[in-house]
């Protein structure tokens, strides 16, 4: 029995940041790195399973992505996954989430599990599309935006509920293997441990290239992609009127606005 | 290759507001001669063809589907067949919930272009680019589809406006393929969350986020939204942490702030979610420690600057 996790290493923007000359993505210098924040509960489902299980489950994260990753897997692995693999290689760069999909269903075809986590979405490119895009390529069943999980080990089926707009849930049954995509809140993620933490660094991550997946470069890139970045820039925003001040004065102005509201009467 | 076909969205017997919003959207990218075709796909597809009859559409194709309600395999493949036969050059979704299930997988298999939560589609030198936010919402995002006959875009709520009610566009059906569904759908759950606050009714909310911290510190702010004659409402960490019942989460997956005039945002980054939630309010006053945060972005007001000191300010005040 395996779950595979699907992790992204995101990038948030620095304080400030400057578009790149090409004008089509930020200067990479200014973006910072970290596991994105879906990424940690699809984990932690993975992990709440496996440690449930009379069975043994092995939980593998994967990741495409530069040597950096690696960082982000680390991680992974302090949080509970059992082995953690990367793959990489040049002709990645200008991938859309079609061409990353591409690459992590190869990659399930390689490891074969019973379930595929991914993350609902991304919190630096937000396309919500990675996950179902696996599923399609791999032919499996799938759902998004699970909130809550119910499956035994081996089972054929699962029972999920997805997390529909404006506080509605889908109680669906759905056949396994499949790809379900995780939303926020559905566990609470554990910290690392140090020990764990130590223990991650020592581990080994496997890189594969895209040969190894059974993959060229034809596949991915912009090649593989069904969308290609024209250009990228800082819109024009509507600025808030700014109360300055110290934080009493602030508090009197708002104080001001509140009673203008409420007619004085609070 | 012509013509625009708009997915439209129900749920339980009822439109989503977003298809007729698609249709605003399909109208700015219409040219001479093309066609706006609406396809609603339920298991009792005509109830949908009164309200879906806005202007600018010209045809609504009606499809049966077994499934009363959203099924990945059943849109799959009956939004896949239609494309097929009609070959648009564009396809519009909504970027939602039930896209999530199905759209990538849809558009990877017919090898489509492909964007999601698009809030500007326009066509630069006859080349469709659809405009999109990324790392956070702190830039845009434009991106094209080169070689690409078809494309699949997928649109944010609450952006196009939706035209008047007052077409007759002519009806037609499409008979689905038959589909062998992998999942099955139970039931519906409605989240009350253990609380009987009506988000939904409150004139004035005052909303907590991340940016408080810990749990220990709701109290204070309970205590403060009471002073001021506020409802105490929350963004989505606050909700999952437990920290206050998912019913006063103000968002997307939570409550829409429908009658507030006045909105206090304490802690709050303003992640698209929860903007999806508030940003129609009349007043929005913004406190954030950072600057930079997008909530800034819809607030009238903005005070940058420690949520607690400003907290305990204002409670002095009430």
């Amino acid at each position: 029995m395996k779950i595979l996790v699907a992790v992204k290493q995101v990038a948030a923007l620095d304080e400030d940041f400057e578009i790149r000359a090409d004008g089509r993505d930020v200067e990479a210098d200014f973006l910072i790195r970290d596991l994105n924040e879906w990424d940690d509960f699809s984990l932690e489902e993975a992990v709440k399973i496996k440690e449930a299980a009379a069975e043994p489950v092995e939980v593998v994260a994967v990741s495409v992505g530069p040597e950096e990753v690696d960082e982000s897997l680390r991680k992974c692995l302090a949080k509970g996954a059992d082995r953690a693999v990367r793959i990489w290689d040049a002709a990645v760069e200008g991938s859309d989430s079609i061409a990353i999909a591409r690459i992590l269903a190869a990659a399930a075809r390689r490891e074969a599990p019973n379930l595929l986590f991914a993350g609902v979405q991304s919190s630096d490119q937000s396309f919500a599309s990675t996950g179902i895009a696996v599923a399609g390529l791999l032919g499996w069943p799938h759902a998004a935006v699970v909130s809550a999980l119910s499956y035994s080990p081996g089972a054929k089926s699962a029972v999920l509920r997805r997390e529909l707009e404006g506080g509605l849930l889908h109680e669906i049954e759905i056949q396994c293997p499949a790809v379900l995509t995780i939303q926020l809140g559905i566990n609470t993620p554990r910290y690392a441990s140090l020990r764990s933490i130590k223990q991650a660094a020592a581990k080994p991550i496997e890189v594969l290239s895209l040969a190894d997946v059974g993959l060229n470069a034809g596949d991915v890139g912009e090649a593989g992609s069904l969308s290609r970045v024209r250009r990228m820039y800082i819109p024009e925003r509507g600025r808030a009127q700014l109360i300055e001040g110290d934080a009493a004065a602030q508090a009197a102005r708002l104080a001001e606005i509140i009673r203008e509201f409420t007619g004085g009467s609070v | 290759m012509s013509g625009i076909l708009v997915i439209a969205e129900q749920r339980r017997g009822e439109l989503r507001p977003v298809s007729q919003e698609l249709v605003g959207a399909a109208i700015g990218l219409r040219r001479a001669g093309d066609e706006v075709a609406v396809a609603i796909l339920s298991d009792a597809p005509d109830r949908f063809v009164a309200p879906l009859s806005v202007a600018g559409v010209d045809e609504i194709v009606t499809v049966k589907t077994a499934s009363p309600e959203f099924d990945p395999d059943a849109f799959d493949s009956a939004v896949g067949a239609l494309i097929a036969a009609r070959a648009p050059d564009v396809v519009l979704a909504a970027h939602s919930v039930d896209s999530f299930g199905y759209a990538a997988a849809l558009a990877t298999r017919l090898g489509m272009g492909f964007a999601t939560d698009v809030f500007k589609a326009e066509r630069i030198d006859g080349e469709l680019v659809a405009t999109r936010g990324g790392y956070g919402q702190k830039v845009n995002v434009e991106v094209d589809f080169p070689g690409r006959a078809t494309v699949l875009l997928c649109v944010r709520g609450n952006v196009f406006k939706p035209p008047e009610p007052s077409a007759s566009p002519r009806v037609t059906s499409f008979a689905a393929p038959p589909v062998m569904s992998r999942s099955k759908g139970r039931e519906f759950i409605e989240l009350s969350g253990g609380d009987d606050v009506d988000m939904a009714a409150a004139e004035f909310i005052l909303t907590i986020g991340r940016g408080i911290g810990e749990e220990s510190k709701v109290p204070q702010f309970r205590e403060l939204a009471d002073a001021v004659g506020a409802t105490l409402g929350c963004s989505r960490p606050i909700a999952d942490a437990g920290w206050l019942p998912k019913s006063r989460q103000v968002g997307q997956s939570g409550k829409t702030a429908s009658a507030c005039k006045l909105y206090i945002a304490m802690g709050v980054s303003g992640a698209i979610q929860h903007l999806a939630g508030m940003k129609h309010v009349g007043t929005i006053v913004a406190v954030n420690s950072d600057a930079e945060a997008s909530i800034f972005g819809v607030a009238k007001y903005g005070i940058v600057g420690d949520i607690f000191e400003v907290a305990d300010e204002l409670r002095k005040l009430f």
